[in-house]
């Protein structure tokens, strides 16, 4: 790992976080039959999966996971000179009447979850959305806010946050990384 | 990654670029199923459809692609436009211009007409077919249905049947399956072949059964009746007999050959209606994926524009 890397978050952090996070997911769904998880492409869907798994060890339930892609749904299309690469969404139940639960690794501006509101109202009508994010970095340009935090962090917007996942071959880890985030999603 | 101003031909994009258009034709397939099928993507963006052709599902299939992205779609048919009273291509581009569209998809019996339109205008172009030329967006589409049942294009037998020589969906076909690694052959009457095509990376064959031997896909194309007058066989019935594929001279194939067909197909000429609503005919397929394909195409171009 580089030098100028700081982390805030071992892999025991996010284990310990997502165990929270579960819990409260737990304590404010009491009909769990109506509960689905959504990760946002695409660290948002394996913190999802993991919260399932852990759910499902809590509880016994199994919810159902879906996987969003916000990318159409971005204000800064045609904006950026950065084309992102469009991957599918994949909810494969109806999100009409559910209590959502929205998942991501970093809170940021609040772009990306304003994006992934729309992209979910526009497949049906859920009772609920609520959002769990692994880390809260601060700096939002939007009213939006996080049911569930793993950690609050205070950064500086010269400074970026990245959530390294064992899914994607690398070790579990939240860090801060001394440049800003390449996009301001 | 796709970072060209305009769509002009299959011919000077890279396989690179090739795959990422199909891989994003491919994730808005998905977009296709949903209940909403419209995306707030293009917003406040202009489509100019310009068709100096007749066409009814490359200017449809480019109309609700623009429309599923939100951009605005607006068509301009032959005679509705001023072409017909005598306007050159370069004053129309300027005249475009002027009215600040983001993109015009235009179609035009000239070859080269979308690239003299491109070089001339700050607006994206996309080539819907110019002349015998090409048609990108056709062989794009192709190749996305191909892969999307073969799993691969690379090291498949394609044989293109019929009227290769006035053909740009047989041109750009070419262009692109050679690049992706296919072998491709051509087949029909030495009349509707044209000479030296072997330079292109294509076997030349004039039977049908022996053309057709050992395929995994056959992509025939209709028989241009308008053009019949010139005589390019003695008539549409010995065409019909000699290179109209029916169930019978399709048992020469492999056993899962796919047929695909750009339509408007001619049931009975080049294709019997057997074979043309059999379970392994794509013809419909293709529509759905030249949707995915335009999508893709519009989003790749636009989207990233600054």
């Amino acid at each position: 790992m580089e030098k100028e890397w700081r982390t805030i978050m071992t892999k025991e952090d996010i284990q310990s976080a997502l165990r929270k996070m579960s819990r409260q997911i737990l304590a404010e769904h009491s009909h769990l039959n109506d509960v689905a998880l959504v990760g946002i492409r695409s660290k948002g869907v394996e913190l999802a999966r993991r919260l399932s798994m852990i759910i499902q060890e809590l509880s016994g339930a199994l919810l159902p996971i879906g996987a969003i892609d916000v990318t159409l749904y971005r204000d800064d299309i045609g904006g950026s000179s950065c084309k992102p690469v469009l991957k599918k969404t994949e909810i494969n139940f109806p999100v009409t009447n559910k209590d959502i639960v929205l998942v991501d690794d970093v809170l940021y501006t609040g772009r990306t979850i304003r994006a992934a509101l729309d992209a979910l109202i526009d497949l049906g009508r859920p009772k609920t959305i609520k959002l769990a994010v692994l880390v809260d970095r601060g700096h939002r340009e939007l009213p939006i806010c996080a049911n569930y935090i793993g950690l609050t962090v205070d950064t500086s917007q010269d400074e970026s946050v990245k959530v390294t996942l064992e899914e994607a071959g690398e070790e579990d880890g939240v860090f801060i990384l001394p440049h800003p985030e390449e996009t301001r999603w | 990654m796709f970072k060209r101003k305009d769509l002009l031909g299959i011919q000077e994009l890279s396989r690179e670029e090739i795959c990422f258009i199909l891989d994003t034709a491919e994730s808005f397939k998905e977009v296709l199923t949903r209940p909403i099928k419209k995306v707030p993507t293009l917003r406040g963006k202009t489509v100019i459809n310009l068709f100096h052709e007749p066409s009814t599902r490359t200017r449809v299939s480019f109309e609700i692609a623009g429309k599923r992205l939100s951009a605005d779609t607006i068509n301009i048919s032959p005679s509705a436009s001023s072409l017909t009273k005598g306007e050159s291509l370069k004053d129309m581009a300027k005249t475009l211009e002027a009215m600040n569209p983001d993109i015009i998809v235009i179609r035009h019996p000239i070859p080269g007409a979308p690239h003299f339109l491109a070089q001339k205008a700050k607006f994206a172009v996309i080539n819907a077919g110019d002349g015998a030329h090409e048609h990108p967006t056709q062989a794009l589409l192709d190749l996305l249905t191909i892969r999307e049942h073969k799993g691969k294009i690379e090291g498949l037998k394609v044989a293109i049947v019929g009227d290769i020589i006035h053909s740009r969906v047989a041109r750009s076909d070419i262009f692109a399956l050679v690049k992706m690694g296919a072998a491709v052959k051509v087949v029909g009457p030495p009349t509707l072949i044209p000479p030296l095509i072997e330079k292109l990376g294509v076997v030349v064959e004039y039977n049908l059964e022996r053309g057709i031997a050992d395929c995994d896909v056959i992509i025939l194309l209709r028989i241009q009746l308008e053009r019949q007058n010139r005589l390019f066989f003695p008539s549409i019935r010995e065409y019909s007999r000699l290179y109209g594929l029916t169930l019978a001279k399709l048992s020469k194939a492999q056993k899962d050959v796919l047929i695909m067909h750009p339509g408007p197909i001619n049931r009975g000429i080049e294709i019997d209606p057997q074979v043309a609503d059999a379970p392994f005919s794509l013809i419909l397929d293709q529509v759905t994926n030249g949707l995915a394909v335009r999508m893709a195409l519009l989003y790749l171009i636009l989207g990233g524009e600054s």
